[in-house]
């Protein structure tokens, strides 16, 4: 959990607000309403959750309980390229583990980490479903398929490492 | 598109598109279609239909060039289908930019054949008349929920239509009873394509007899296997055929709401969908008073955020309700009390997919594909080891051995079959032993897996069970739910087991503790996930129990995939001290003079086996 403390602006509190007025402020929405807060702030930080919370009327720990829950979710900011390595069965028998080991390795990051400048994040995922590229990663919205630990190198010049 | 007031308005749209479409045949001297899934667009689909789009138009060529969903062929994207005026359609593999000048230099303006073509390996149900009726003789593979995948349009609701789309909710609504209907799906003998393998007509009868004012239809399309892609083809290829069998379903069952819970993870396939929505709705598909009778019906989307467990269907519906996706026990099914204390049908986006043809062409039609106790077709999304990774699609008691050999092409660099998996975590590992076994729902239960949703994994020789055991309880201790204690508890010590063994420190006993246990998980869970968890596990040790006895007796592990037990080792007579190997081991394990045979220091060395990949003399010896 990150225990570092933000402060939202106002303006970030309406957009918020806005969001959950668009779902009615309807608490049965609540699993919408934080794809679509991601989707603005890049993760779920406390202070997020505690405005939802609010305007849904429901208990922060509810709130809590759900972010937690489901791994979509997550309490820590990505980097500007979130890099996420496929661990589904078939990017797994096909070596998906040497190349996260390749980018851990040369961005000296582990899982859930990011890069001290903020530009790259690691994270695995369960199974983009394009298994006929197995191994796959994901860079942002872009799916890179046929990734071997060779290529890594390559794949992380095009975002100027 | 305009709105649809009545049967004989859908009927008379369909001659319409009909004859546009044969007007623009006859002036495009040829049409191509390329596949933009998912893994069609991650491979550079996008680019190559501009390329044909463009240089087609450069080249003065008459020409529509559409884009469609997955044809199936995962292994060869991107893939392209190239119709010439008056001729079969032909389908291309691996097409770049190169190969596709080639395809409209050589094969579209002068009709010599290119390389990369891929033979087309089924045939396919349908109902149009413009296309000639299925005859699955032959071929392996008939397509029934993928008929429209990789041939249609999926953005394009005329598509769907001028294939005969949403006739079959007008023959449900015009011709039959809600009764009658059920009856008809009950008699196709069609069971849930999920895993679970419940009866389809069943559900929808019980559903339909639960008393209520308000009821709900769910298409669970929470693809959580990972190896599985079947739904995710679908909804990207052929949405309309789903938003069709779920109105028919609700007109079934009374219902005036739909719901589809779709992975976020897969945005091509929710905006494909929210799109169809869209369209279906302009055209009064969906919505009130369709096709000018008393029937309504809409559907909206429910977004999963990465919960294996709400696969189960009652965790599927407290997600959906916003909470936690934890299971409940059944009874009340949702049949009785689901989406917010209402009766709800859920069905799987394949069990879906089957529902127009079985109105179309019959019950008794569906009846005469597969075996005894499984009709019909079931979809596998072939990947791992294989050759050709992809989409198939067989009647129920075709073997392992002609999807896994026939279809798939065997096993790639020419490596020994060791394993297949089925049913993902849920389900088990079959052997070389199980190859002729017939794919239905009883054998692979009897054989000590399951269908599951149909992700189907290949191994080869250089894949570790124990492993594969260890990688699937890995998946169950971090999708747990934490609610009931066998599965939150007994996984986790299950998986630290596993781990134990994979370091080497394995012995008879806990051998013996992991049987045990796993059997009381799998007796004393909650829900479906943590009752089927063990199954990895327990058909591991039925399958390959001398590799488990290597790993604990001889501290070994054949595959060379258990780290902790290999050795690297450099072997003098092949080293020429070039260095290579020292100077990318990452930890500096390696030592020795220039052109001298060097050494391993196993104190330091880190077992990555970057020194086995880089060195060219295949110095490097694992032990």
């Amino acid at each position: 959990m990150s225990h570092i403390k933000i402060q939202l602006k106002e303006a970030q509190v309406n957009q918020l607000k806005e969001v959950c007025r668009s779902f009615d402020n309807d608490p049965g929405e609540l699993i919408n309403v934080l794809h679509k807060a991601q989707g603005i702030f890049g993760y779920l930080p406390a202070e997020v959750q505690e405005v939802v919370a609010r305007e849904l009327q429901l208990p922060v720990a509810k709130v809590y309980g759900v972010v937690t829950f489901y791994s979509f979710f997550t309490m820590q900011p990505k980097g500007l390229h979130p890099i996420s390595i496929c661990m589904g069965t078939a990017c797994y028998v096909r070596g998906a583990e040497k190349v996260l080991d390749e980018f851990r390795r040369i961005l000296n990051i582990n899982v859930g980490e990011s890069t001290a400048d903020g530009k790259f994040s690691i994270s695995c995922l369960r199974c983009v479903g394009a298994c006929g590229l197995a191994p796959v990663v994901t860079i942002g919205e872009k799916v890179y398929g046929r990734v071997s630990p060779d290529g890594v190198k390559d794949i992380l010049r095009e975002y100027e490492f | 598109m305009i709105r649809i007031g009545s049967m004989a308005a859908l009927e008379d749209i369909r001659k319409q598109l009909l004859q546009e479409q044969q007007t623009k045949q006859q002036e495009n001297q040829v049409v191509v279609k390329v596949a933009l899934a998912t893994c069609g667009i991650a491979s550079g689909a996008r680019d190559i239909l501009q390329f044909f789009s463009a240089e087609l138009e450069k080249r003065n060529i008459e020409a529509a060039v559409l884009q469609t969903g997955c044809m199936g062929y995962c292994y060869a994207e991107p893939t392209v289908e190239v119709c010439r005026r008056g001729q079969e359609p032909v389908i291309f593999g691996y097409v770049d930019e190169k190969r596709a000048d080639d395809i409209i230099e050589n094969y579209i303006k002068k009709g010599v054949m290119v390389d990369g073509l891929i033979p087309k390996n089924f045939s396919t149900a349908c109902h149009c008349e413009h296309e000639p009726q299925a005859v699955p003789e032959k071929s392996k593979q008939i397509r029934i929920a993928l008929r429209n995948c990789g041939v249609i349009d999926p953005a394009s609701i005329e598509d769907y239509i001028l294939h005969d789309g949403y006739h079959a909710l007008a023959d449900v609504l015009n011709r039959m009873t809600p009764e009658e209907a059920i009856e008809e799906v009950i008699a196709s003998g069609l069971k849930g394509r999920g895993g679970g393998g419940f009866l389809t007509g069943q559900k929808w009868k019980l559903t339909r007899q639960s008393q209520s004012a308000q009821k709900y239809v769910v298409c669970n399309a929470d693809e959580g296997d990972p190896g599985a892609f079947m739904d995710r083809s679908i909804l990207e290829g052929d949405p309309h055929s789903v938003i069709e069998a779920m109105a028919i379903c609700a007109y079934c069952i009374g219902a005036g709401q739909g719901l589809v819970y779709i992975r976020a993870e897969y945005p091509l396939a929710i905006d494909r969908l929210l799109h169809a929505i869209g369209q279906a709705r302009e055209a009064g598909l969906l919505g009130s008073h369709i096709l000018g009778t008393d029937f309504h019906f809409d559907i909206s989307l429910r977004y999963g955020a990465g919960a294996f467990v709400c696969g189960e269907e009652t965790a599927l519906i407290h997600s959906m309700e916003g909470h936690r996706g934890e299971p409940t026990v059944k009874p009340p099914f949702p049949s009785e009390a689901g989406y917010l204390g209402k009766p709800t049908n859920v069905n799987n986006v394949e069990t879906f997919a089957c529902i127009p043809l079985i109105f179309r062409l019959g019950a008794a039609w569906f009846n005469t594909i597969g075996t005894a106790n499984s009709k019909g077709t079931k979809v596998f999304a072939l990947a791992g080891k294989i050759n050709k990774v992809g989409l198939v699609e067989v009647p129920m008691g075709t073997t392992l051995r002609d999807v896994i050999f026939d279809i798939g092409g065997g096993i790639q660099h020419d490596k020994q079959f060791k394993a297949v998996q089925t049913g993902g975590p849920s389900g088990g590992c079959l052997t070389a032993k199980h190859l002729d076994t017939p794919i239905d729902y009883e054998n692979l239960t009897k054989a000590g897996s399951m269908m599951g949703s149909g992700g189907m994994i290949v191994m080869d020789e250089d894949d570790c069970m124990v492993s594969v055991a260890k990688y699937y309880l890995d998946f169950t201790v971090e999708e747990s739910c934490g609610k009931c204690s066998p599965c939150r508890i007994g996984n986790k010590r299950l998986h630290e087991i596993l781990e134990k063994i994979t370091r080497g420190e394995g012995s008879m006993d806990d051998l013996n503790k992991l049987r045990n246990l796993a059997h009381v998980v799998k007796e004393t869970s909650l829900c479906g996930l943590g009752q089927s968890s063990p199954n990895p596990v327990l058909s591991t040790m039925e399958n390959f129990w001398e590799e488990y006895l290597e790993h604990v007796s001889d501290k070994k592990c054949r595959a060379g995939v258990c780290k902790a037990m290999m050795k690297y080792f450099i072997l003098e007579e092949h080293c020429v001290g070039c260095m290579a190997c020292a100077r990318n081991c990452p930890v500096n394990a390696i030592s020795g003079e220039k052109k001298m045979p060097h050494t391993i220091d196993q104190s330091i060395c880190i077992k990555c086996g970057v020194c086995f990949e880089k060195c060219k003399f295949n110095a490097i010896e694992i032990r």
